[in-house]
């Protein structure tokens, strides 16, 4: 299958360096309190329900703030920028009866994304800047039911899944992405389809992009949504021979860690994690300062647990900026290979012998 | 947990690497299970999977696979019910048909890892490589029949032949990982009188050896029961036929069975005479061996083989507060109406059943998922088993309501919920709505992303009695407002609830509450906490009363909030060392300790820490508050308490003789001094080089000046350097943790939470008891001053002694960070094997430390609340910036550090 030149770039750049990740778009387009007016448009001026919150619209809508944004993040000092899709497939746009817009949105947010990229690549060539074609959860969970009554209920299945995150790879990939991202995995059963889809997407357009896949643990009980360790999360995509496999969202660096380090420990492929600016405090609020958040996460990278770092909800270029200060000095951790053996798994891992 | 399965088909190194597939919940192997699935009793069909984990099964295998069934909806029913069993769908699944439709169906439903049963090259290679690559894809392993287009292998040769071109096909031209491949060459029945199949028994065997010797990192499976078809009836011949079986089987390589394994003797328990006969018919010894067998058999028949293991049903023995909540925590409906049945009858009305022992059950619940200790698709199944215990009581309610004249009786109330617009996160909403409707209460649900016209537009509409809006994203936090103020606007005077993971009672009483001021906006913290407030707040007698309570205590909050800084009032840090502790240091010789520098103590004699217990804390942890030994015979606990104590005695009698864990201590003394209020110390006599400098805080508070006592820091108790007087101070880390975590996961199951949490306890108990031994070893001996100390147990634990050990991090120095130091000179990590976290937390958890102070007058206090300019000054002292400062001591500090600083944006 075909690759991009940006293949081999990326995987040089990991070996060479911990890449940095830009940080969250929501809290930067939050910040300029965009209006119900401002995410209409001049296009949608007359849609019939409201569409204030739909971030990704805004792609379509104000391209210069959303472009304004990446390049705030290059500027800080990223390496891979995010395109802003989080929520780009037709089962989430569904909720503004917008699911005829997930492809065109996908096209368009990723040619953001590669403008901005480029424009900084061009800056400095021998540091060249990735777009990650950012592939969310989607609102519904393949694997939870939605009524507790029915536990055997799913309002969404595979297949749905798998044709939605279709749609949004392929326009991805249409728009320029380097890498596809699927991320903040809650249900790892949304993740699979989304895995199946894309490695679909790749044999249509004989085009094969990394793959990057970033679960979240949602508390201390150290599992995901749908219940899964880390561990047997892991085992649950590593067919997807990603590029990397990490953590982001839900909890700050200083929760986070423990997490990490059991990928970092059980995964023969790079690790991620780009967790949140703290914990949103009594008023909703995350507040871990710039400098605060990247003292949590440097002793990760002089321990050598990471090769891909970042921001998720609450985090700014600040934040990004003083990360890559305080990781730079550090080598990226080199990938140990791990024992060939039967690794499968229910909610928890089984390993065979 | 699952050894006993794992040791049950074989003695020898290689059975524990043997992986028990379990069978049960196969229709085509199981009658009970296939009527299960065709009557529809998933819950009973449900049963049987749980067992099969619970008997020590590793993967699940799932087969549909009946004529009469529609096998895909079937498969796909019973996974996505299983996927709501957290204790079942922990292990992986193994998706078994002989349809491909059904696989797929399968492959779908499944988050985990799981494995594919099975595809062959009976079609030819081309559909053998496509299900290949979609396996691959699904993310899954497979089982890879020996059968091709001519059928299925009979011989070795044949078997491995297959075999090893099918591992060719999947590793070279699918890029199947080879652990991800598992032959099952073909179990056939033996014994059956046919010649032909006397030898199926050793092909397997043989076919196996070639194949784990030329492809040695795949696996080798094969459904055991078939062996044995022709002895139908006879269960303890058809046991040992499988575990002979496996015995060689294994030792040839198999490393996986389709077994129920429930249901396997162990090799050497079989009868040898038996034993012999059997393995003359596996391994083809003679040609009569069929024959020997069926002759003998029908003298075996009688005797019985292995008993399906019971489950541990000794919960069924407690209380029936204790078995409900039980069954609630546990998720378990089998003897819910039972138990439900007894505490009605004990009750003096049903509605009592509900508010009290199912309720204190939810609370339970509450309090784990809280804690972590329990996940989300757990509360849901507790959820579930409330709502049976509510629909069981429901005709006593109606009977009850009749009795009383209130027939038709409305519901208690009438409650809407919603997740706010822009948020689609509602499964803690959902879980509240249950229990509410566990508690008679009505609830309309609007589900997610539900603007705040459609809230209210429903809520006049329905005239519903309370609103309850959730959310879980920051956002939702101003949308909460903003529903605030419009119902403000629209003139509501409903209560309205607030919840979900980041509201909090702050923002609720300083953003939202102030939006709605015809009512009230009430957080609560979670859906166990729901039924209490939506009961008061309907309540007519205490309604009002308890808004007017959350008005003022919200307004407090408010106030608390905006006016960080007018708390309680604290004087300098001038003033309060002007009033320092004060010692008379003139006449007074400290002791001097026996030694200087570390001292480590490995493997200390747990039999010694015993009598040092202090059971109060003991007590407390399992929530029967009282001290010991008086809560033994407390009217209310006392049955429990001593239940409980007899338990623990147990284990503790248990973990102690069988050496669970170790226990590890480093101590240590140096030369000291305090300057103001630090501590220097010193690498010994005389007094040049330091060795180190503990900082402690001084108490700040505003007091009666009548009463005149001192404002007291740590440093007040060792004699300040410029007195010349040789004082010394010590430090000690005892810890009691080593082995914890190992014994836990050798000695208890997964979920035996009881056990789990005594074994816990009583560790902690432990280490708090080596630190008050080392303590005594440390008056006594080490430091020697109290040589001649004679304290009952009784004093030691009310610290009739002399001396105090304050811990970094409690009271009488707050700092967690002085743990650092104390590390440092101890080398506690490499002495006593304790670590600290970030946070500086030790880990093992059971470990305690802290100084060691000797002056007659040490006593212990808590510092309290502290002001800025100390903040600043301990800032300065230990090289930290201000901010630095307020993070470690934000619990202590006496003014709100943000309301200096612009605030944050989200």
């Amino acid at each position: 299958m075909r690759r991009k030149p940006s293949w081999d770039q990326l995987h040089k750049a990991a070996k060479e360096r911990i890449l940095i990740i830009d940080g969250a778009m929501g809290t930067m387009i939050q910040k300029r309190k965009p209006t119900e007016e401002d995410y209409r448009g001049e296009r949608f001026k007359d849609w019939a329900s409201d569409v204030k919150g739909n971030n990704d619209l805004l792609s379509l809508t104000q391209p210069e703030m959303i472009q304004e944004i990446h390049e705030e993040y290059l500027e800080a000092g990223a390496d891979l920028i995010e395109t802003n899709t989080f929520n780009s497939q037709f089962i989430s746009m569904a909720d503004y009866q917008m699911e005829e817009l997930s492809y065109e949105i996908n096209v368009e947010s990723a040619k953001l994304a590669r403008a901005a990229a480029d424009k900084y690549t061009a800056k400095t060539p021998d540091k060249p800047r990735f777009v990650c074609g950012a592939v969310g959860p989607t609102n519904r969970t393949a694997s939870l039911s939605p009524d507790v009554n029915n536990p055997g209920y799913r309002n969404t299945s595979f297949d749905e899944l798998r044709k939605a995150y279709g749609e949004q790879v392929r326009g991805l990939i249409e728009g320029g992405a380097d890498i596809i991202m699927i991320e903040t995995v809650f249900d790892t059963l949304n993740a699979k389809a989304a895995g199946f889809a894309t490695l679909e997407a790749f044999e249509e357009m004989d085009l094969e992009l990394p793959i990057m896949i970033s679960g979240t643990i949602t508390d201390r009980s150290g599992r995901t949504l749908s219940g899964q360790t880390s561990e047997a999360f892991w085992y649950s995509m590593r067919h997807l021979k990603p590029f990397s496999i990490g953590l982001n969202c839900a909890l700050g660096a200083e929760l986070m860690r423990p997490y990490v380090a059991d990928l970092s420990h059980i995964a023969d492929v790079y690790i991620s994690a780009y967790p949140n600016a703290g914990l949103p405090n009594e008023m909703g609020e995350y507040d871990e300062t710039p400098h605060d958040m990247a003292c949590q996460i440097e002793p990760w990278a002089e321990d050598g647990l990471l090769n891909i770092v970042g921001g998720c909800c609450g985090s700014t270029p600040d934040h990004i900026g003083h990360i890559r200060q305080h990781v730079e000095k550090y080598k990226p951790r080199v990938p140990s290979s791990i024992e060939p053996k039967m690794r499968l798994s229910g909610l928890e891992p089984f390993v065979a012998g | 947990m699952s050894t006993t399965s794992q040791d049950a088909p074989a003695a020898g190194s290689a059975a524990t690497n043997f992986i028990n597939v379990g069978e049960r919940t196969n229709v085509t192997g199981s009658a009970r299970f296939r009527k299960l699935i065709e009557a529809d009793d998933y819950d009973a069909a449900l049963e049987v999977a749980r067992s099969q984990v619970e008997n020590g099964a590793q993967i699940i295998d799932v087969n549909m696979d009946e004529g009469l069934l529609d096998s895909e909806k079937a498969m796909a029913t019973f996974l996505n019910l299983m996927a709501a069993e957290p204790d079942i769908a922990r292990v992986p699944v193994m998706i078994d048909s002989s349809k491909w439709s059904v696989i797929e169906e399968g492959l779908k439903c499944v988050q985990g890892k799981s494995v594919v049963n099975s595809i062959s090259m009976k079609e030819g290679e081309g559909p053998f490589l496509e299900q290949a690559r979609k396996i691959r894809r699904y993310g899954a392993a497979v089982v890879v029949m020996a059968f091709n287009e001519d059928g299925q292998a009979e011989t070795a040769d044949q078997k491995f032949e297959i075999c090893h071109r099918a591992y060719k096909l999947l590793t070279e031209r699918v890029g199947f990982p080879p652990e991800d491949i598992i032959f099952d060459p073909n179990i056939f029945a033996v014994a059956t009188g046919i010649e032909e199949h006397n030898d199926y028994g050793v092909a397997f065997i043989e076919a196996t050896r070639r194949i784990k010797r030329e492809m040695p990192l795949t696996h080798v499976s094969g459904g055991v029961s078939n062996l044995s078809f022709s002895f139908r009836g006879n269960e303890p011949v058809r046991e040992a036929m499988h575990s002979v079986f496996l015995y060689h089987a294994i030792q040839a390589g198999m490393d996986m069975g389709i077994v129920n394994a429930g249901q396997l003797t162990v090799y050497d328990d079989i009868p040898a005479d038996l034993r012999e006969l059997v393995e003359d018919v596996i391994l083809n010894r003679r040609d009569d061996a069929t024959d020997r067998l069926l002759d003998a058999a029908e003298r075996f028949k009688g005797e019985g083989g292995a008993k399906a293991k019971a489950k541990d049903l000794s919960w069924r023995e407690n209380p029936v507060q204790e078995r409900l909540t039980h069954s609630l925590v546990h998720g378990i409906t089998d003897f819910i109406e039972e138990d439900t049945e007894e505490a009605r009858q004990a009750a003096e009305r049903p509605l009592h059943v509900i508010e009290g022992p199912l309720m204190t059950g939810m609370n339970v619940v509450g309090d784990l998922f809280g804690a972590g200790k329990m996940f989300l698709p757990q509360v849901v199944k507790s959820a579930r088993v409330m709502k049976q215990a509510v629909a069981y009581l429901q005709p006593y309610l109606e009977k009850e309501k009749e009795e009383l004249g209130i027939v038709d009786q409305p519901a208690a109330g009438k409650i809407l919920m919603a997740t706010v617009k822009g948020d689609v996160h509602d499964i803690g909403k959902n879980i509240v709505g249950v229990v509410l409707q566990c508690n008679n209460y009505e609830v309309i649900d609007l589900g997610v992303m539900v603007p705040a016209a459609k809230i209210l537009e429903t809520a006049k509409k329905e005239k519903v009695d309370i609103i309850g809006l959730s959310g879980l994203i920051t956002p939702s936090l101003d949308e909460m407002c903003f529903v605030a103020a419009e119902m403000e606007r629209e003139g509501f005077e409903v209560p309205l609830l607030i919840g979900g993971a980041t509201t909090s009672r702050v923002h609720t009483a300083v953003k939202i509450a102030p939006n709605y001021t015809a009512n009230q906006a009430i957080y609560v913290l979670d859906a166990s906490r729901a039924v209490g407030v939506v009961s008061k707040l309907l309540s007519e007698r205490e309604g009002d009363n308890y808004r007017a309570e959350i008005k003022a205590e919200y307004k407090k909050v408010r106030e608390a909030h905006l006016a960080g800084d007018a708390k309680k009032k604290r004087i300098t840090l001038a003033a309060a060392r002007d009033n320092k502790f004060d010692i008379e240091w003139k006449d007074y010789t400290p002791p001097k300790p026996t030694f200087f520098g570390p001292r480590e103590f490995e493997s200390y004699d747990l039999k010694e820490l015993v009598p040092y217990i202090d059971w109060t804390p003991f007590f407390s942890t399992w929530e029967l508050r009282g001290r010991y030994p008086a809560i033994l015979d407390d009217n209310v606990v006392g049955p429990e308490a001593r239940k409980l104590f007899d338990d623990a005695k147990e284990l503790l009698g248990r973990m102690v003789d069988g050496k669970w864990i170790s226990a590890k201590a480093v101590i240590g003394f140096w030369p000291a001094n305090s300057i103001g209020d630090d501590i220097e110390l010193y690498t010994g006599e005389p007094r040049h080089s330091q060795l180190g400098m503990l900082h402690t805080l001084r108490q700040q508070i505003a007091r009666d000046h009548k009463r005149g006592r001192a404002h007291t820091a740590l440093a007040d108790f060792v004699a300040p350097k410029d007195s010349g007087v040789a004082d010394y101070v010590g430090g000690f880390a005892v810890t009691t943790g080593h082995g914890e975590e190992e014994a836990l996961a050798k000695h208890f199951k997964d979920t035996d939470d009881y056990g789990r949490i005594m074994f816990k306890a009583l560790c902690d108990r432990l280490a708090e008891a080596f630190a008050e031994r080392m303590h005594e070893r440390v008056r006594r001996e080490f430091w020697g001053y109290a040589a001649d100390e004679k304290l009952s147990s009784e004093d030691l634990i009310t610290e009739k002694y002399r001396g105090i050990r304050p811990a970094p991090g409690y009271p009488a120095q707050p700092d967690h960070t002085e743990k650092a130091t104390l590390w440092r000179l101890l080398d506690v990590k490499n002495k006593a094997g304790i670590e600290l976290t970030e946070s500086y937390a030790m880990w093992p958890g059971s470990a305690v430390s802290g100084f060691y102070y000797s002056h007659p007058d040490s006593h212990y206090f808590g510092v309290g609340k502290i002001e800025r300019d100390q903040v600043e000054d301990y800032a300065q002292r230990k090289g930290w910036t201000v901010e630095e400062a307020e993070r470690w001591l934000s619990p202590v500090l006496n003014y709100d550090p943000l309301s200096l600083k612009k605030p944050a944006v989200a």
